[in-house]
């Protein structure tokens, strides 16, 4: 069978289950639609946080970045890792034991006070939008690329599938689903990385893989990577090239905002007991290590080759996925020289993201219209992002390993689309209605509302997949710098100190919240030509700032509490009650 | 009610020291070994990989993993004894 035959199949076979296993859980009750009667194991728990947190962006874009970063793309390994054991330690258990649906729940409950609780409403429908625009360009990608269909048709059709599982069957239904997703996207992920690890190395683990000699000769593959890439002008690949401090924070502002993403934290929600939420958040640590571990080796056999692939070839004789790419426009071949032969080395190819021309280029290439940077030997545009699906390709791995990451890259992006609408369906029908502005309503109605904000979610994240923003990759900073400089310190003073007050809390939040919106924003979408390290406080970058909002907000949040009143007697009754074991 | 209370508070601070340890652990493993002295202990080698590179890439995400396990079996050890001590009383 032909590739896109194969690609039909996985794909229409995955979604067949994902369908199924909507019908199969459907949600009876608003307990059900908000944390899945809190019955759900750990083990499957594990697995369906792993598929909720590893996003397209994990599954397509990680190993790519990584394989162009080297070293320093360990900032993304380390610290979408390591904020688990903050959740497991700081937060899971006491928010699990606190037993509500939301976390604005907690926030408005802990601080007594219907404007935090609107404060945390605010904050999580922005970064979970901010996340979801990032989900549907992965599966306009890999839609238009592998299936041959229009990026619009693709966003419908996922959509469409998102709708059945999370309108129909809530958290109950996106659990499940997420379960059957996981096992998809880790299979799909491990088989071609096995595969290239033995074509390279000889050894069947990637992880160990990466750390061997190569078939062919006795040097290692990372000293031979190092070796290449200086010589072709780029930074040493074992070696960082950003510094000690900007590394620190923006490592540190992933964890920290990772730990206090809401979609991840309510996962926590559902289990039966507190113990089981430490379990759980254990194997969701296991089950996301497993790709975590796997992505730094594909991306070093990605780079080693994608540099053997193509150097110096003449694009006449370029192998095939190099001109499917091109079409595409993921990739860009400019001819500076004009000797028909490609010439891949550090530095832009040309200035901007490649604009085609109508026309052929001499060697049969789509010709650009932009200008070449003749500052450089560079003849080759790559985005980042089709690296983890080349991969098996540039491999010349078998057409149904490629046919399966294609359904792996989907189960990636709707499974974390989902969750992500669940979170902000239910902050509407919970917190805003029932909570807030309609306390009368129904469970029933409760129910219903929380179904109909479930679609109109989903319809918005429809239209931003066919109408990208075109801030996708900048405001994914955004996410996690928000997350850290605002939820993460309320969630975790709110549990561990009975001094913290109302006031402390929301000036905390307030001040964490617009400290690093005004920092991005200004160097991201304002003055983008002063984006550089002399520009930037103490050399942080954007990214690393949430770090940086996030210790404000501990130091606001603590001298304002000192000042005011502390808190009343039935909250400092439920912090004693959350830190008791049940 | 005065014997609980103290119960409570010897459970909370023992959670807290073994919190506590435990942070230091990540704390080196991550920030100490994979960022700041990374490059120091690049001058070491396991198989062929620099030990710096290792451990901001593979390792400290292994130490990750062992770290959420031993606070689950110490905090159900705590627990038991907290249900068996209440049982005494």
């Amino acid at each position: 069978m032909e590739v896109q035959q194969l690609t039909y199949l996985f794909v229409g076979l995955s979604f067949a289950v994902y369908i199924g296993i909507a019908i199969w859980s459907r949600a009876e009750s608003t307990n059900d639609f908000y944390v899945a009667g809190k019955g759900v194991h750990p083990i499957a728990n594990g697995m369906a946080t792993a598929a909720d947190w590893m996003s397209a962006a994990s599954f397509l874009s990680m190993a790519g970045l990584i394989a162009f970063l080297g070293k320093d793309g360990s900032v993304y390994l380390m610290g979408w890792t390591g904020g688990y054991v903050l959740l497991a330690l700081f937060l899971a258990p006491y928010l699990r034991k606190f037993g509500k649906f939301t976390v604005p729940d907690f926030i408005g409950e802990r601080y007594y006070s219907s404007f935090a609780r609107k404060v945390a409403v605010l904050c999580l429908i922005f970064i979970s939008f901010t996340y979801i625009a990032g989900q549907m360009r992965g599966v306009g990608i890999v839609f238009s690329r592998f299936l041959e269909v229009d990026i619009n048709t693709g966003v419908i059709i996922g959509m469409g599938i998102v709708f059945f599982y999370a309108v129909l069957g809530g958290m109950k239904g996106i659990t499940y689903t997420q379960v059957a997703q996981y096992c998809v996207l880790i299979f799909a992920y491990l088989v071609p990385a096995i595969f290239i690890s033995i074509l390279m190395t000889g050894n069947p683990i990637p992880q160990l893989g990466f750390g061997s000699t190569l078939v062919d000769s006795p040097v290692y593959l990372l000293d031979k990577l190092d070796q290449v890439t200086v010589d072709l002008g780029f930074n040493e690949y074992t070696q960082n090239s950003k510094s000690v401090i900007d590394v620190f924070c923006i490592t540190a502002a992933l964890m920290f905002g990772t730990a206090g993403l809401p979609h991840v934290i309510v996962r926590f929600f559902t289990v039966p007991t507190v113990a089981d939420a430490r379990k759980s958040a254990g194997y969701a640590l296991i089950f996301i290590a497993l790709l975590y571990t796997t992505a730094p080796a594909v991306s070093a056999f990605a780079r080693m080759n994608l540099i053997d692939s193509i150097q110096d070839k003449e694009y006449s004789s370029a192998p095939s996925w190099f001109k499917n790419w091109e079409e595409i426009g993921l990739i860009a071949w400019k001819d500076k020289n004009s000797d028909g032969v490609i010439r891949y080395s550090s530095g832009d190819a040309v200035k901007g993201r490649p604009v085609y021309d109508t026309e052929r280029g001499k060697s049969g290439e789509r010709k650009l219209l932009n200008t070449p940077d003749l500052t450089n030997e560079n003849e080759v545009y790559i985005d980042r992002d089709i690296i983890v699906l080349a991969n098996p390709e540039i491999a010349e791995l078998p057409g149904w390993v490629i046919a399966l990451v294609a359904a792996g890259g989907l189960a990636a992006a709707l499974s974390t689309a989902a969750g992500l609408l669940l979170v902000i369906s239910s902050s509407i029908s919970h917190d805003l209605l029932k909570k807030t502005y309609l306390p009368k309503i129904t469970e029933r109605q409760e129910l219903f509302f929380a179904r109909i904000s479930a679609a109109v979610a989903i319809a918005i994240a429809g239209l931003f997949g066919i109408y990208p923003p075109a801030f996708v990759a900048q405001v994914v900073a955004f996410a996690f710098g928000l997350a850290a400089a605002t939820f993460f310190p309320a969630l975790f003073m709110g549990i561990f100190s009975k001094r913290l007050n109302k006031e402390g809390a929301i000036a905390g939040m307030l001040v964490g919240l617009i400290f690093t919106a005004t920092y991005i924003i200004y160097f991201k979408f304002l003055y983008v030509d002063l984006n550089t390290s002399e520009n930037w406080f103490m050399s942080i970058s954007p990214e690393g700032i949430g770090f940086v909002g996030m210790i404000l907000n501990f130091v606001v949040a603590i001298l304002v509490s000192s000042a005011t009143k502390p808190p009343p007697q039935e909250v400092l009754d439920m912090v004693e009650m959350i830190r008791k074991p049940e | 009610m005065n014997k609980e209370s103290e119960r409570n508070t010897s459970y909370w601070k023992t959670n807290l020291k073994i919190i506590s340890w435990l942070m230091i652990v990540w704390f080196l493993c991550s920030f100490g070994f994979g960022i700041i002295f990374s490059d120091t202990l690049d001058q070491f080698r396991i198989g062929g990989f620099k030990l710096g590179f290792w451990f901001a890439q593979q390792g400290s995400i292994y130490i990750f993993i062992l770290l959420v396990f031993v606070y689950v079996y110490l905090m159900n050890k705590l627990d038991k004894n907290y249900s068996e001590t209440e049982e005494k009383d």
